[in-house]
């Protein structure tokens, strides 16, 4: 069964576009960086390889999924439009010039630490916030994971995935690909050939997380790509709930970000993840920004496993992110919040897979676009129940917020079933904030940009309150932001 | 506190009110009746300021100073209140999180510290109370999903709380139960006071039971055509309002 719709709609008069926004995480730090030439070959890959000191199945790993990426062709499906990329002229490794090993954070360079703190993620534990562990990368790099020893003592492990390859291979071989397999798709396939950094976590059978588990992801140096690779695993009954933000300079050109994260849930296990991606979104008129290329997956491999992703995605030029759950294990459970933004000359075509396979199934998708200026938004998702998901469920919806006349809202949801039992439902709607609701409120004192700024608020509330309080509000935050000027 | 003189105004370039003039002072109830059409809503919609509902020729003036400058914010931050005839939902933001922005925008318009969230609740509570609105009305979401009855007291509570010194009421007795008819009622009694005004816009006699105007104006083809006190709200409700027209044939 497949059933698609499209639905365009349009905002009338009045409601003036939003333009003006300020993106305050544009800033560069300026600091020697180890960049490779930009450029993609073997070598490449190898060299790569051997900058990280990397065991020998790890340049397998890298070199079977460059091999494979060579032979693929980049997807053109999406309800996106950008000049094509040229994949030579990207640097695909660059590093801060630092200390090889950092003991403490003294070895850290002060101008790293500078940009954190101008981010507002200060990496001195005792400025942080007292719940969270936050693992920071920077470019190619992991610099520096707090709370490390807190979390060992519970048997935690949160490290960079370049150091996990040499502490735990026996976990990365284990698991890395095993969710989301090298040629699983163009960019899946590049990022395997060339990641160098990225979050590793393994949470043991049993264990609730005593902590937030968070990564920071800045892009600084020019004409690099971000090829992030995370690997969350929760054994028997674990528990863990990770969040990742994400920005860039101000910078003309584009810039790409290629990530792969893959979530394991044994039996019993739960595993939340939340981003709040704040990527340089390009200007006005649509100059610069970050191609934001995701492919993120969980599978819930034991019975009664649960994964929960939590998205609110306001920055990138282009974002083609579907984050996924395949309910393998019987009574597993997926859920999907999302809320994108595009305005200006964003795009952004985001949604979710919903895989059922074992039997009992459950899945929940809640997705809030939001559309201004020249955006467009589009909601892609897939719902699939196999053949021996007996009583799968599915509940989505998909609700679009359109500001202005010349955004646009998309909505392809996909259904594939497969078994007689299964029960899906969907719900979709299509809405501008009307000159009735901001006169509304006008007249109970607001001004425009307060009332707009309530509006969105409530029209995203289903998915903020999923995130974790502090998350909460600084998403909230993000979305005034990029709201300023809405109304003239 | 309000003086409208020759006021003619369009709804969305369709004119409408074609020269009014009204005095309202601190301390009076008006009410201001009329046929379907008349432009009775029109009225307490531009003088609220309503985008697309233009004053295009006369002068609205409140509190000595002329309003059509200032936007529907600003003059709500003056102390201009609207109960809407058809009051909006809005998803998701609960009917206290705006009440609560909304007198904090009002406060800081006038300059003064933010309500605290102690005064905020006990205010609340003792207004809710006023309207017989039940403590989880006020954590539903603004409007949605509320009857008709609820709706309309929903706009007394929300004026209850930001005390205006101007309260225009557009239609609030429509589709309301006698019950419900006197909840209101007693929420618009408790507002009237020596320095506030309340302006009603109604078809009916029927709200003028309950809430006694100082003066009753009828407007007809966008202009009073007559006013006077109580006893012309009464005389209309038994007579219609065709012997009106026929006076003013009369008088031509």
């Amino acid at each position: 069964m497949y059933k698609a719709m499209t639905e365009v709609a349009e905002q009338n008069k009045d409601l003036k576009d939003l333009v003006k926004r300020e993106y305050k995480e544009g800033f560069v730090t300026e600091i020697e960086s180890d960049t490779l030439a930009p450029g993609l070959d073997e070598d490449v890959v190898r060299l790569i390889s051997e900058k990280k000191g990397e065991p020998e199945f790890m340049l397998e790993y890298r070199l079977k999924a460059f091999r494979r990426w060579q032979k693929m062709k980049e997807p053109d499906w999406a309800h996106i439009n950008y000049p094509k990329i040229d994949f030579q002229a990207i640097s695909y490794y660059s590093a801060p010039k630092a200390l090889p090993k950092l003991e403490s954070l003294d070895q850290v360079d002060p101008k790293l630490l500078e940009t954190y703190e101008k981010l507002g993620i200060p990496l001195e534990e005792q400025k942080m916030l007292a719940n969270v562990a936050v693992d920071a990368v920077f470019d190619s790099v992991s610099v520096r994971t707090t709370f490390r020893e807190t979390l060992s003592a519970a048997g935690v492990i949160f490290m960079p995935i370049s150091e996990a390859v040499h502490e735990h291979p026996e976990l990365v071989k284990k698991y890395l690909s095993s969710v989301v397999p090298v040629q699983d798709n163009y960019y899946a396939a590049l990022n395997s050939a060339v990641f160098s950094d990225g979050s590793f976590v393994f949470i043991p059978k049993g264990v609730r997380c005593p902590m937030e588990l968070s990564t920071y992801f800045r892009i600084n140096e020019m004409n690099t790509g971000q090829f992030e690779r995370t690997l969350i695993i929760a054994e028997e009954d674990a528990y863990v709930s990770y969040l990742e933000g994400c920005t860039a300079p101000q910078r003309d050109e584009n810039q790409l970000h290629a990530a792969v994260v893959e979530l394991i849930a044994h039996e019993g296990a739960e595993i939340k993840y939340s981003t709040v991606q704040n990527w340089y979104p390009g200007d006005e008129n649509g100059k610069g920004g970050i191609y934001n290329f995701v492919t993120k997956r969980g599978l819930c491999k034991g019975d009664n496993s649960k994964i929960s992703w939590t998205q609110v995605e306001t920055g990138s030029a282009i974002t083609w992110k579907y984050p996924s759950v395949v309910l393998q294990g019987d009574n597993s459970v997926g859920e999907f919040y999302s809320v994108a933004l595009s305005h200006n000359k964003q795009q952004a075509d985001t949604g979710t897979k919903m895989i059922h396979m074992g039997k009992n199934t459950s899945s929940t998708i809640i997705s809030k676009g939001i559309s201004a200026g020249h955006g467009q938004n589009t909601y892609r998702g897939l719902v699939k129940v196999l053949k021996g998901a007996d009583n799968a469920r599915n509940f989505s919806q998909c609700d679009s917020l359109l500001m202005g006349d010349r955004c646009g809202a998309h909505t392809f949801p996909y259904i594939e079933v497969q078994n007689p039992s299964a029960n899906l439902e969907h719900e979709a709607t299509t809405s501008k904030i009307s000159e009735d609701q901001l006169f509304y409120l006008m007249q109970r004192g607001l001004s425009a940009e307060a009332a707009v700024s309530m509006i969105v608020n409530g029209f995203c509330k289903e998915v903020f309150r999923e995130l974790p309080m502090e998350f909460a509000v600084e998403a909230q935050k993000l979305l005034d932001i990029s709201l300023e000027g809405a109304v003239g | 506190m309000l003086s409208i003189k020759n006021l003619h105004a369009s709804v969305f370039d369709t004119p409408i009110l074609n020269g009014i003039d009204l005095q309202v002072n601190a301390g009076e109830v008006h009410a201001i009746m009329g046929p379907n059409g008349s432009g009775k809503s029109t009225l307490a919609n531009v003088i609220a300021g309503r985008p697309g509902y233009e004053i295009t020729a006369g002068s609205v003036e409140y509190l000595g100073q002329d309003i059509a400058g200032l936007e529907a914010d600003e003059r709500a931050c003056e102390g201009i209140f609207l109960a809407f005839q058809y009051p909006v939902e809005i998803p998701g933001v609960s009917n206290m999180a705006m009440l609560k922005a909304a007198i904090n925008s009002i406060r800081k318009y006038r300059g003064e510290a933010e309500i605290t969230a102690a005064d905020f609740l006990k205010l609340i509570r003792n207004k809710a109370e006023l309207v017989e609105m039940k403590q989880e009305f006020l954590k539903r979401s603004v409007n949605e999903g509320f009857s008709g009855g609820e709706k309309k007291r929903n706009e007394i509570l929300q004026m209850a709380m930001l005390e205006p010194k101007l309260a225009l009421l557009d239609e609030t007795d429509s589709g309301l139960d006698i019950d419900a008819l006197k909840i209101v009622a007693q929420g618009v009694n408790a507002l009237r006071g020596e320095d506030r005004a309340i302006v009603l816009v109604t078809h009916y006699q029927r709200l003028l039971d309950y809430i006694v105007p100082d003066f009753v104006h009828v407007l007809s083809a966008g202009k009073i055509v007559k006013s006077g006190d109580k006893s012309l709200a009464l005389k209309l409700e038994q007579e219609g309002y065709s012997w009106i027209e026929d006076e003013l044939q009369q008088a031509s």
